[in-house]
């Protein structure tokens, strides 16, 4: 394609200012008319086949063609920021052409920043790995940090200044901001609309603003947000604090609705800690877990015990529990049922038997009543101080996000808006439908979007500023207990984006600063006389030292349970208690356009690409209504037709609808996906709709789910054992099958030197999908979009089967993360005709992309179905930003071959590599050091379920779990030998509900 | 391999066939010169009937819905077919199974009734073989196609390459690939000999220059010596000697392509003789499904007798009880193995999601044959020709429960799926159709459909029986 | 058309054929040629007949033999090259499998054992009777194109050290002959 177009394109840009800065101004002169630079702005030329016909003549199309040419150089040549940035670990003289740098940075949330490690090939951060210097990461990450990069490259963030859609330069903006301050002193009528932030950066900038506009106003929305966890802690501890957990120290942990282990800024460390008490190697005695939740969740599924409740009745169990703690002034909601009350007294009991050493989890999206009753419980029971610290919450100012929203709407109503900056958000997508937000928005006299995409709040904006990716960003953030790290670039903005610093600081300062100064200037005196010093430190370290603030140790206020009076109960029972969360792999909405994570299976669905009705199978039942059916939800006199999902486990008498789909201008990958649930939401940001009504309405929509059958058959596939028959007797927790592996008629290969193996600790896994997607950034797999996900043709190496055991309506959840078993008398090798698929001396089972033509018969012969075949060109070789995403040590499969897990193969051989090469210097045979490397799934894993390593090496972790009698290797009955492992699920249920 | 040659051999069925004091298997009145005439003229008199033209045109319509179907696919990929995971394999290797099958009937009848000296295969062998080719050029098509990466197919062939590499012997796809080919060598090869003195005869009868000099090369100068004779024949019984073991080894590999997988439903040690068993049915099924129809278009009632039909009918029904016996089997084998995976293949293809194949494949295969009992259905063509047809649907969907309920749902039941064929696999399935019925058609118009020398010698000897 | 193939006006004689009714007049005349001392004669059908060739003194065939040495070639060759390529040229670990499976070998050397067979079966077959053949003298003689069809012919050579174009006609009339004619070049 490109050499008849290559001429025009170097003809045109010869007529262009050489210097490249001056770049994108010759672009738009050489495209010639504002409407092509529009669409320029907006996506990528190759796009041209889907525009109008009319204006597709040839010498349009020369020119468009010219600019994707043009822009994919501009891309291949983006260089590290100029400011000096600190390597991480290894202190390179320089790049070294094919050795990959590492970078510590940090990953910007408003509930908490997560510490990163990003690899830099290069020049291009190609993945992200967890900083184990950090404390809400500890070396490990969760699915949407891995993601992130995908986000980075992703071709439809938005490139360039725009007016109205058009592009235009940073000088018109400036201009047209500067008027509008000009015409409002003091800063009556300005406005600023932007999520919480945990940067102290921006906090600093903020306060000068306001020093400098004393009549201007600051409203943070988060859509959501932790407005009930405030107002909670107003009321029960008299001042805005956050709650900071320790769970390594909790021996009973209850948690009320609260997804702690996927969910909130804090949930990769906590899922450390909790699955630190449980496993093979756990220390100390295993913890238990109860979950009371209403919508089936990861932290539901590693429960010990789970009791299904309808959210209205979350107060009605908080209120009994609280009287049963013994706290004061409250009065035990009336029991509903036997089991339940049963339930109740067994929690309590159990409660009581580890006070200070035990930990009630309220959901921050909880009303604050429940709320206010668990800090009086926790209080209660000694766990505040223990197991239950507070500080100030890192995300600095406190204010109600749905009443800020709710003053920002009246003041545009009341045409009393001159500049509305929206710095980050989109409310005109998030808001709720009450506040009509969007047609509020009309009314200011000057709106300025700024964030990654021209989304539905940009298209309403007229002017828009393209936000910098984090990666591309200096800036600074507190994680979920308040230590603060630098956010360090790792590679200049690809585009015009400009980092919300130097947004703010376009308005403040007299002289435009950047945002390394900005954020230097910020730790300038925190860091005093020896600041470069601490400044290094601080970026190589990815975490400034001492920098978490004091612990705050509020006091009770009496009033805390006492004052609140009783919610009422839904009594109507023909309707339904709708719940709007937000969802498990796309959040709020923000990631909607990250194909990685559209086509993450949603933990306990296994649901692609779109949103559902999330209902228990009894509703279901009465209504006649089966998974695929599309149903009409209507409630607050809005409804939506959606496909209905049904979710084992589900509480009766609600339904669940996961928040952040149905968004109109989000991209190619995420505009049109599911349903906007936002249009249910109360007004008041509250999490529960009341009142709705569901109906079949004869039509079938087959969702993308990439599982649709969840019993094991009684198979050899998952062994779960209690922690007292376990205690009792190691050996009775796998069945003597397990223990005694068929002898093979086939020799035993020799693998001396290294035997690659892992083991994988059921007990520890809670299905949290950090694995998959880093498996996917690091080896580069494709994603295929709903109808290929249909048809069953996903690509990811790595999965997360997800088995049901118990009843329908109140199962048990077990997780297995399957991937590739590297059998070592592998059936699939046997029956390719070629000899695609071998074994190696490392006992990997390897595949010869190159070699493979296609037969299909390995992965029919494979009886764990891990092997990918690409069924068409699923991997996107046009569009040129995607190419700096690649790992360069992977290769990209083309149409027509098979692959598969390889165990990371490029990780061995480059610590191999790095082995010999220090066993050349020292004379010592190659050594790779247990732990040194890890696959990216295992470095990944939060809760450390995942081991790999040589089994050749006794004291290697992975052998030693190996040697566990939990050990067993799934369908090992068929002689594959397999090299991944399983260790038995251990729970540990309370004699009392036994 | 014993046991599937044994239906061929079964005396019962031999002598049942030979001394049947039924209708002769060629009608009473015939000399050399008549047999000749009217046998070689459908080639060289005749001319092009209407009804050619129509059949001819309706299969090169299908063979064009091949080409694209096939253009599409190389151009796209496996992914416009129904395929995925766990269902790697659909109707592709389907229809080459169900091909590779009917192409046995061509070559058994033509040898094995040869060795066993059968005077009735005389005047169905040589089209039962131009179907053999045919149906095995058709099977040829889809392990090709199958493949993700078609430009590279070569990589399956032994020949020394700069990568060094050879091809997997382990693999019973290679295996397959020297079965089939063999196969289509040596049916070929057999097939030509055959017809060398039938060429040689249209080379002498024809009117047209082109065709003397056509008929001509391909006849290679055969001029009927008594030596030549004596090594035409001594060739053709021992190609027919070496043909007999290689159709039963060819269907015996194709069902080593699944017994030799683990895939449960697959993994069968019953699998080579029932293949084997079930390729005959189909096989003769095909014939009988070419030759009623063509024996009423071209008045052949002569030379395909009531006894041909009759006998074919009873070969149907004597591989149709082998192949129910399989399937019997297969139950057994599910409950006897006490293997959790076996039982529940067996359960699934009853009562799963495609239990309906299941039953259908029940009821054409193993209900149906049993009209074959009553010597009124095996003699009267109509019924006889829909029977045949049943029979040819049954093993069609023998073949997709085999490889389709087996891989929806193995051994992780979190990777089940269904199956479902597009346009596309079905297009391709029609088109293969097509270019059978194609070639058929150039055959039957170009070349005698009946062994023109064989019928002399029939002639011959009906008359010595007759001079006694 | 003999005249076309008159050298220097000396038409050169392939031999004499005489037309027969029927198979057993072919047999039987035939064997009393041979009787009558002639050997290098040919006899021809449109079908085989059986004792037709003995009764010219044909030897047996050795086709079976080259058929057994071609399969056994066939077979042979299958399984070295499978061993060359597994075993010593690209030894693999194919799913902890040994390198030398043997019965992994068996169904390409059956295959190839049959190929050989059926190659050298047909080949030699053709070699044998030394065609194709596009041109013979034979086919200078109109009617013999009926030998394909329905008539049968026997052909006394030239060649035969006791050839005499009249003994030979002689003969051919006494033996039964319908009709008797000259074969020229």
């Amino acid at each position: 394609m490109s050499c008849p177009n290559k001429s025009p394109t170097l003809v045109q840009l010869a007529g262009a200012p050489r210097e490249l800065p001056q770049f994108w101004r010759s672009l738009e002169e050489l495209a010639g008319d504002p409407d092509f630079a529009a669409r320029l702005a907006q996506e990528f030329p190759r796009h041209a086949s889907v525009w109008d016909e009319s204006v597709a003549d040839r010498r349009r199309f020369l020119q468009l063609m010219g600019a994707s040419l043009a822009l994919a150089g501009a891309q291949g040549c983006s260089s590290p920021p100029p400011e000096a940035i600190m390597p991480y670990v290894r202190q390179p003289e320089g790049m070294t052409p094919g050795v990959p740098l590492h970078f510590a940075t940090a990953m910007p949330r408003s509930d908490g920043a997560i510490g990163v490690v990003a690899t830099s090939h290069m020049g291009r951060p190609t993945k992200v790995e967890g900083n184990s210097l950090h404390p809400a990461s500890l070396g490990a990450t969760d699915a949407m940090a891995q993601a992130s990069v995908l986000t980075l490259y992703d071709p439809d963030r938005s490139q360039t200044v725009a007016r109205l859609g058009v592009i235009a330069t940073w000088g018109d903006l400036l201009g047209a901001i500067r008027g509008a301050l000009a015409s409002a002193p003091k800063g009556t009528g300005v406005h600023i609309l932007s999520p919480p932030s945990t940067s102290p950066t921006l906090a600093r900038q903020r306060a000068a603003l306001i020093a400098k506009y004393p009549q201007a106003k600051w409203h943070s929305y988060e859509p959501a947000g932790r407005d009930a966890a405030r107002s909670a802690a107003i009321a029960a501890l008299g001042e805005d604090v956050q709650p900071v957990y320790r769970f390594e120290a909790a021996d009973v942990v209850l948690a009320i609705d609260a997804d702690f282990l996927c969910a909130g800024g804090g949930a990769v460390r906590y899922a450390h800690d909790f699955m630190s008490r449980r496993g093979v190697e756990s220390e100390g005695a295993p913890n238990r877990l109860y979950a009371i939740e209403s919508a089936y969740t990861p932290t539901g599924a590693a429960a010990d015990h789970r009791l299904r409740l309808r959210p209205s009745g979350m107060e009605a169990f908080a209120r009994s529990l609280a009287s049963r703690i013994g706290v004061p002034g409250v009065d035990e909601a009336t029991p509903t049922d036997g089991a339940y009350a049963k339930w109740l007294s067994a929690v309590a009991s159990d409660l009581q038997a580890h006070r200070g050493r035990s930990i009630v989890v309220p959901g921050s999206h909880l009303p604050a009543s429940v709320q206010s009753l668990v800090h009086a419980i926790n209080d209660a029971l000694g766990n505040v101080g223990q197991t239950v610290t507070f500080i100030a919450p890192p995300a600095g100012e406190t204010v109600d996000g749905a009443s800020a929203l709710r003053e920002l709407t009246d003041a545009l109503n009341a045409d009393a808006v001159n500049l509305l900056l929206i710095l980050d958000a989109n409310p005109v997508y998030d808001a709720p439908v009450a506040l009509q937000f969007g047609t509020a928005l009309r009314q200011a006299r000057l709106a300025v979007h700024y964030g990654l995409y021209q989304d539905e709040t940009a298209e309403l904006c007229p002017w828009h500023i393209p936000a910098t990716h984090y990666l591309e960003s200096w800036s600074d953030a507190r994680a979920y207990d308040g230590t603060a790290a630098i956010v360090q670039p790792l590679i200049a903005p690809l585009y015009e984006g400009k980092t919300v610093h130097e947004v703010l600081s376009a308005l403040i300062d007299p002289a435009p600063m950047s945002s390394y100064d900005l954020v230097r200037a910020t730790w300038q005196e925190a860091f005093g006389d020896d600041f470069d010093m601490r400044w290094h430190a601080a970026l190589r370290d990815g975490v400034i030292a001492d920098s978490q603030p004091a612990t705050i140790t509020p006091t009770l206020q009496p009033s805390a349970a006492s004052g609140l009076a009783p919610s009422e109960a839904d009594a109507n029972s023909d309707t339904f208690e709708l719940i709007l969360a937000p969802d498990p792999s796309i959040g709020d909405g923000r990631c909607a356009n990250n194909g990685w994570l559209q086509e993450l299976p949603k933990p306990l669905t296994k649901l692609t690409w779109e949103n559902a009705v999330l209902m228990a199978p009894a509703d279901a039942q009465r209504l006649g209504i089966e998974t695929d059916d599309v149903v009409r939800l209507e409630c607050n006199g809005q409804s939506v037709t959606a496909p209905a999902c049904i979710m084992p486990g589900h509480a009766e008498g609600c339904v669940t609808c996961y928040l952040g789909y149905g968004r109109t201008r989000a991209g190619r990958i995420g505009t049109g996906l599911g349903f906007n649930a936002y249009m249910f939401r109360p007004a008041n940001g509250g999490y529960v709709a009341r009142g709705a009504k569901i109906a079949k309405t004869g039509k079938r929509s087959e969702l993308a789910r990439t599982q649709k059958h969840h019993e094991f058959e009684g198979r050899n596939i998952i062994h779960q054992a209690t922690v007292a028959q376990f205690a009792a007797d190691p050996q009775s927790v796998l069945p003597a099958a397990a223990h005694h592996p068929l002898p093979s008629l086939l020799p035993d290969v020799p693998y001396d030197g290294f035997a690659w193996g892992m083991a994988i600790d059921l007990s520890k896994c809670m299905g949290c999908n950090a694995c998959v997607i880093a498996c996917q950034a690091e080896n580069n797999i494709p994603i295929v979009g709903k109808e290929q996900v249909v048809l069953s043709r996903e690509m990811h190496w790595l999965r997360l089967d997800l088995y049901y055991a118990g009843r329908p309506e109140d199962p048990e959840a077990i997780h297995q993360p399957m991937l590739c078993q590297h059998c070592e008398k592998a059936p699939c090798e046997v029956v390719c005709p070629v000899a695609a698929t071998t074994h190696s001396d490392e006992g990997l089972n390897e595949m010869t992309y190159n070699r493979c033509i296609g037969t299909r018969y390995c992965s029919n012969n494979c009886p764990y179905k891990v092997r990918r075949f690409n069924f068409l060109q699923y991997t996107d070789e046009e569009t040129p930003v995607l190419k700096l995403l690649r790992n360069p040590e992977v290769t990209v499969r083309s149409r027509g071959v098979m692959e598969k897990c390889t165990y990371c193969v490029q990780r061995i051989n480059h610590a191999r590599i790095d082995a010999k090469k220090s066993a050349v210097e020292s004379g010592a045979p190659p050594v790779i050091a247990d732990g040194s490397l890890e696959t990216a799934c295992q470095q990944a894993c939060p809760s450390e379920a995942i081991v790999f390593g040589d089994v050749n090496d006794p004291k290697s972790r992975v052998a030693k779990l190996k040697a566990d009698p939990r050990n067993y290797g799934v369908l090992s009955e068929l002689g594959t030998q397999p090299r991944t492992s399983y260790l038995v699920r251990l729970r540990n249920p309370n004699p009392a509900l036994g | 391999m014993a046991i599937s040659v044994k239906p061929i051999a079964e005396p019962p069925a031999a002598a049942e066939l030979h001394g049947s004091p039924g209708s002769p298997v060629l009608a009473p009145g015939h000399t050399f010169t008549s047999v000749t005439d009217q046998i070689s003229a459908i080639v060289l008199t005749r001319g092009t009937t209407r009804g050619w033209w129509v059949g001819f045109g309706i299969s090169l319509f299908f063979v064009n819905v091949l080409m694209v179907c096939v253009t599409y696919l190389i151009a796209t990929g496996i992914g416009i077919w129904g395929n995925n995971i766990p269902v790697g394999w659909g109707l592709d290797i389907l229809n080459f199974v169900w091909w590779i099958g009917i192409g046995h009937a061509g070559t058994l009848i033509s040898a094995v009734l040869l060795l066993f000296n059968q005077s009735w295969r005389t005047s169905i062998n040589r089209f039962a073989e131009a179907m053999t080719l045919f149906a095995v050029a058709c099977a040829g098509l889809y392990p090709l196609l199958h493949l993700g990466r078609i430009w590279v197919f070569y990589w399956l062939l032994p020949y020394p390459n700069t990568m060094g590499l050879w091809p997997q012997f382990r693999s019973a796809l290679v295996w397959d690939v020297f079965a089939v080919s063999t196969y289509l060598t040596v049916s070929l090869l057999f097939w030509y000999v055959g017809l060398i003195p039938d060429l040689a005869t249209l080379r002498d009868r024809t009117q047209s220059r082109v065709g003397r000099v056509v008929y001509g090369i391909l006849a290679m100068g055969w001029r009927g010596s008594a030596r030549h004779w004596l090594r035409f024949d001594a060739a053709y019984l021992l190609l027919a000697g070496i043909a007999a073991p290689l159709v039963v080894s060819v269907h015996t590999v194709v069902g080593f392509d699944f017994a030799t997988s683990i895939v449960p439903g697959w993994h069968n040690t019953i699998f080579p003789p029932y293949f084997v068993a079930g390729a005959i049915y189909s096989g003769f099924a095909m014939v009988l499904t070419l030759a009623i129809p063509l024996r009423a278009a071209y008045g052949l009632q002569d030379f395909i007798t009531e006894r041909h039909l009759e006998n074919m009918a009873k070969v149907m029904l004597a591989t149709g009880l082998m192949v129910a016996y399989g399937y019997v089997m297969e139950v057994f084998f599910g409950w006897y193995s006490a293997n959790t995976f076996e039982q529940y293949v067996v359960e699934n293809r009853a009562i799963g999601p495609y239990a309906p194949a299941y039953w259908a494949l029940i009821l054409c295969n193993v209900l149906v044959p049993q009209l074959l009992w009553i010597r009124r259905i095996r003699i009267n063509p109509i019924s006889l020709w829909v029977i045949a047809i049943v029979a040819n649907i049954g093993m069609w969907l023998e073949r997709f429960v085999i490889i389709v309920t087996s891989l929806h749902r193995d051994y992780l039941p979190s990777s089940w799926a269904m199956y479902y064929p597009t346009v596309w696999d079905w297009g391709t399935f029609v088109g293969s159709l097509g270019l059978f019925f194609f070639l058929l058609f150039l055959f039957i118009r170009f070349l005698p459909m009946i062994s023109i020398f064989e019928m002399r010698e029939l002639v011959h000897r009906t008359e010595e029986e007759h001079d006694g | 058309m003999g005249d076309r193939h008159v050298v220097d006006d000396m038409p050169r004689i392939y031999g004499v054929l005489g037309e027969f009714p029927s198979a057993e007049h072919l047999t039987a005349a035939a064997r009393a040629a041979y009787e009558a001392g002639y050997r290098r004669m040919d006899a021809y059908s449109p079908f085989p007949v059986e004792g037709l060739a003995d009764a010219l003194g044909a030897r047996r065939s050795r086709l079976p033999l080259i058929v057994l040495i071609g399969g056994i070639c066939g077979g042979l060759i299958g399984y070295l090259m499978q061993y060359y390529m597994v075993v010593v040229s690209y030894p693999l670990n194919i799913g902890g499998r040994p390198l030398h499976t043997w019965p992994a070998f068996i169904p390409v050397t059956f295959e190839l054992t049959i190929l050989g067979a059926a190659l050298s079966a047909v080949l030699g077959m053709l070699a044998l009777n030394g065609l194709p053949r596009p041109y013979h003298p034979l086919f200078n003689v109109p009617e013999f194109n009926l030998a394909s069809q329905n008539r049968f012919f026997l052909c006394i050579e030239a060649t035969d050290p006791q050839f005499d174009v009249s003994s030979a006609s002689d003969l051919l009339g006494r033996i039964g002959s319908t009709h008797v004619q000259l074969v020229e070049y």
